[in-house]
């Protein structure tokens, strides 16, 4: 078993806030990530994948192959969007960087063939980071 | 008390990946430009984990000197400014960066007595990287 990870970078912009709060809830749990108009950030995803080695090619996956699904699947949809109005997971969910591993995996998981979905990883800043590994 | 220690170390090397049971053809849809006959080279990182119990008088879970002393000697001397290609490791496998990857940590496992080796995870570029525990399931 060995694992393999490809990291790639989109930035995005999102605001923080809950219809069913009122607004000084919304105020009060999200502060400044509540600011209708939005704010950016430039995330940082990592994606681990599983698998046995291919005694022919030496390979886990086929990086090519990793990377389109990556790029077609998430950085197409998510770089440079507003996540809360241009990215139909977050039409009722909040952007949390929680919620973009999530939804991440949930794009990721069923395309890949050859090697297994372990680990997406997302930093919204270099500070700040959420592993999510599929658990319920 | 265990506890788990990392240290990286960098080294540089080339290859070309190119497997002599495929034609010319499946070689370049399979590696592309890593199937170049000439070869390229990587920048890599490495970073060793080992594990044990901290030393109730040095408060160490090993000394760094004796694991710097053994990457040093039985990693990097072997495989830093070479063409991986021309090493025996390789004259029948891939040098894929899983392949070194494997290959590193049966290294470390087989001579490397100062503590347990957890992993050994491989940056080829900054962008991709490979883990591997001795077919063990990574700790979450």
């Amino acid at each position: 078993m060995v694992y393999l990870t490809r990291k790639a970078e989109f930035s995005a912009s999102h605001y923080y806030h809950n219809p069913e709060f009122t607004p000084e809830e919304n105020q009060h749990i999200f502060g400044k990530c509540n600011n209708p108009n939005g704010h950016g950030h430039n995330y940082m995803l990592e994606v681990t994948v599983k698998g046995e080695v291919d005694p022919r090619s030496g390979f886990v996956v086929d990086l090519r192959q990793l990377k389109e699904i990556m790029n077609r699947e998430v950085l197409d949809t998510l770089d440079h969007r507003f996540l809360n109005k241009e990215v139909p997971e977050f039409s009722r969910q909040i952007p949390t960087t929680e919620n973009i591993a999530i939804a991440i995996w949930q794009r990721l998981e069923p395309k890949l063939k050859t090697a297994k979905l372990h680990r997406v990883r997302v930093y919204e800043t270099p500070d700040l980071f959420v592993d999510f590994y599929g658990e319920a | 008390m265990k506890a788990h220690l990392s240290r990286r170390y960098l080294f540089s090397a080339s290859h070309r990946l190119h497997n002599d049971a495929m034609s010319a053809e499946e070689n370049r849809a399979t590696y592309s430009k890593c199937n170049n006959p000439h070869g390229h080279g990587h920048n890599y990182t490495l970073e060793v984990t080992v594990s044990g119990p901290v030393d109730e008088r040095t408060g160490m879970v090993c000394n760094l000197v004796d694991l710097d002393q053994f990457v040093e000697r039985e990693v990097l001397e072997r495989f830093d400014h070479q063409n991986l290609n021309s090493l025996s490791e390789f004259s029948s496998t891939v040098p894929t960066t899983e392949n070194l990857c494997e290959q590193i940590y049966d290294i470390l496992q087989r001579g490397f007595r100062y503590a347990h080796l957890e992993k050994v995870r491989l940056e080829e570029t900054m962008m991709n990287s490979f883990e591997y525990a001795g077919g063990r399931e990574l700790l979450k």
